[in-house]
């Protein structure tokens, strides 16, 4: 009876096929290492955000007049309202945090790299629409920073000739950054940006699956069936989905299906990265005046600017290659431009060895250089903007856009080791 | 380069601290939010003291009364002058265009002024004020020049004024502050007063987060949970893992 309802739906709607395609026989390189759990923490992130997201929503009330007093009152009044604001807030920034580690991961094991070009592109088009969705998100509790972040970064869109004052007046909806604004903000923080989230994460993974996921090594584990290819007991032992053979043409080694073993493996990465996230959740909720800054404690003041006006911390790498342009439109002009450079990685880098494990000791330098350069803006992003930290996030946006200007130069001729036949 | 960066990380927590300007080092408050006694002190110091110009419009009565094991008619009784209900929110009834004509500003709400300011910086700004004749109410601030608010609790620290000594700075004899002194006109000695400061501040700091207990109280369980979680997700990986090794 069960049986034939089973293969009553599978005839109209195949989902056990697709479950084995896309889960119990997608074959996963067997060496993935500690930075391939971000993926799937970043979607136990994306779904902890839906999920208090929609809870935050039932008592929040999107107005100038109401949103600050709304906050407050799921803080205090709501049961456990104070956890979903937290585990809603905190989650912000660890999105952001295994965003960044996972983008990373991408540009070491050269993830981005022919054919998984789109794969990085939409990856790169979810981080855009993160950084929205993200600045939206804060505007919401209507506190001193909210606003006053809010009106640097929209004041930013106004430096683009001709269209500039328009735009911002287009953004804002009003002269003034108002309740006008708030509303829109709410209800594409809400509804607009986290379904284009959704889409595009569904597109993310359909691309991978498609290319198939890359790894340490970087080397193809998917090969042609042409008898060269030598199977051990181990590549014969699981079976995968016929598509990725495509029937015979193909051969898969040092693969395994991602269910059971990256599923249980994952849940390990799960746990760890749990037991950080409650832990700030309930010891540290201002994530040291990082995640909640202590100005927004304070409702919205229009007439009261801060003292120091600085953007969260998972923009500050951004806002300080913004400053340390003198001159507005080029910084803004720097500032989008770093974002595009991340984009385009698949054809500034001309090499064809994938990972950093096998590529020039220049390559390993110049990734730990980006890597320096990018946490020290971020650092510089935070600070007031004295002569000293302007000349260093000069310093610094050079060597960020070093990075690039130089992967572009060596890769083409590159000095590479030999690549394993099998993974190690 | 290299020397520039260390600088500006070695900064980095300083100048956040700065950002609300300060002049001086800030004292530490003695916070403890599991000592009720404190805590219903300085909500007393409050009601007494602070509710009339500055309101808690985000705290209700009952919620205070419930975390800090006051009685609900004992509180009614001492701390409620009004005639509210024990289920609003801490309010005063000064009017706001009042306020602005009478101190330049509307005295802020302090629900949350722990979050913002810190504990620390209430601790010593509520026992840093002193004499000061060319200001509207004859008092300024060691941490917040110019502030536009009288001393409330000058009736319990006494008159206080900045004390000096003559110390030698760079071989030269110079005029150092030292801190504040009072006449002795107040009714708490320099002890008792700053022991009834940090029980308002302690007061502050759990209306910011009345939740902060019970926060940590549940937290703890979680990560033990999650633990134990952990050891169990480990010990599945590795034996699944059996197959690949």
């Amino acid at each position: 009876m069960f049986k034939n309802l089973m293969s009553w739906i599978e005839y109209r709607l195949p989902f056990m096929d697709k479950m084995n395609l896309h889960v119990m026989q997608y074959p996963a390189p067997k060496n993935f290492n500690f930075w391939y759990f971000f993926g799937s923490l970043a979607i136990l992130v994306l779904v902890n955000q839906i999920l208090t997201g929609i809870w935050l929503t039932m008592n929040y009330e999107p107005s100038a007049e109401g949103a600050f007093a709304s906050v407050e009152y799921i803080m205090r009044d709501v049961d456990y309202g104070w956890l979903l604001r937290y585990m809603h807030s905190t989650g912000a920034s660890a999105f952001f945090v295994v965003v960044y580690l996972h983008m990373l991961r991408g540009m070491m094991y050269g993830s981005y790299q022919k054919p998984r070009e789109l794969l990085w592109i939409f990856g790169m088009l979810i981080f855009l629409v993160l950084m929205a969705e993200a600045f939206m998100g804060y505007m919401l509790p209507w506190g001193q920073m909210s606003y006053w972040g809010a009106q640097v970064i929209i004041s930013i869109f106004g430096v683009i000739p001709f269209i500039g004052d328009d735009l911002t007046l287009w953004i804002r909806g009003d002269y003034v950054i108002s309740g006008a604004t708030l509303n829109r903000f709410f209800a594409l923080h809400v509804i607009a940006l986290p379904l284009v989230l959704v889409i595009l994460v569904f597109l993310h993974i359909m691309a991978l699956h498609e290319v198939g996921s890359n790894n340490p090594d970087g080397i193809d584990i998917k090969r042609d069936n042409d008898g060269t290819v030598e199977l051990t007991e181990a590549d014969k032992k699981f079976t995968f989905h016929q598509y990725f053979t495509r029937g015979g043409k193909k051969v898969i080694v040092d693969a395994i299906p991602f269910h059971p073993y990256y599923t249980v493996k994952d849940l390990v990465g799960v746990a760890g990265f749990l037991f950080i996230f409650a832990f700030v959740i309930f010891f540290m909720p201002e994530g040291g005046g990082f995640f909640l800054e202590p100005p927004n404690f304070e409702t919205a003041n229009p007439m009261k600017t801060p003292d120091h006006i600085a953007p969260v911390w998972y923009f500050t790498p951004f806002y300080a290659i913004l400053r340390a342009i003198p001159d507005p439109l080029f910084g803004a002009a720097a500032m989008f431009l770093a974002i595009v450079a991340l984009a385009l990685l698949p054809w500034i880098d001309r090499g064809t060895v994938r990972s950093v494990r096998y590529r020039s000791e220049l390559h390993r330098w110049n990734l730990v250089f980006f890597c320096i350069s990018f946490v020290a803006l971020g650092i510089l992003g935070v600070l007031p903007a004295t002569p000293t930290y302007a000349l260093l996030s000069q310093i610094f946006s050079f060597t960020y856009f070093g990075f690039f200007a130089l992967l572009w130069l060596y890769s083409k001729n590159e000095k590479t080791k030999p690549l394993p036949v099998r993974l190690t | 380069m290299m020397k520039k960066l260390l600088s500006a990380v070695a900064l980095l927590a300083s100048s956040l601290a700065m950002a609300a300007g300060p002049t001086i080092p800030l004292d530490k408050a003695p916070i403890d939010l599991r000592d009720k006694a404190s805590l219903q002190n300085g909500a007393k110091l409050y009601q007494n003291y602070c509710l009339g110009c500055h309101q808690m419009q985000y705290q209700r009565y009952s919620r205070t009364f419930k975390d800090l094991g006051i009685p609900e008619d004992l509180g009614m009784e001492h701390l409620m002058f009004t005639g509210e209900k024990v289920g609003d929110h801490i309010t005063n009834s000064m009017p706001a265009d009042y306020a602005e004509n009478a101190f330049g500003v509307l005295p802020p709400d302090l629900t949350n002024v722990a979050r913002v300011r810190g504990a620390n910086w209430l601790y010593t700004y509520l026992r840093t004020f002193y004499v000061d004749e060319s200001r509207p109410f004859g008092v300024n601030n060691k941490v917040f020049p110019t502030v536009g608010m009288p001393h409330v609790l000058q009736e319990l620290q006494g008159v206080p004024y900045r004390a000096h000594e003559t110390r030698l700075v760079d071989g030269q004899p110079t005029e150092v502050y030292v801190g504040i002194r009072t006449d002795g006109s107040g009714e708490l000695s320099a002890e008792e007063y700053d022991r009834a400061v940090a029980d308002l501040v302690n007061y502050l700091v759990y209306t910011g987060e009345p939740t902060k207990l019970e926060s940590h109280a549940l937290g703890t369980k979680v990560l033990i949970f999650i633990f134990i979680f952990f050891v169990l997700a480990y010990f599945l990986k590795k034996e699944y893992w059996k197959d690949v090794h």
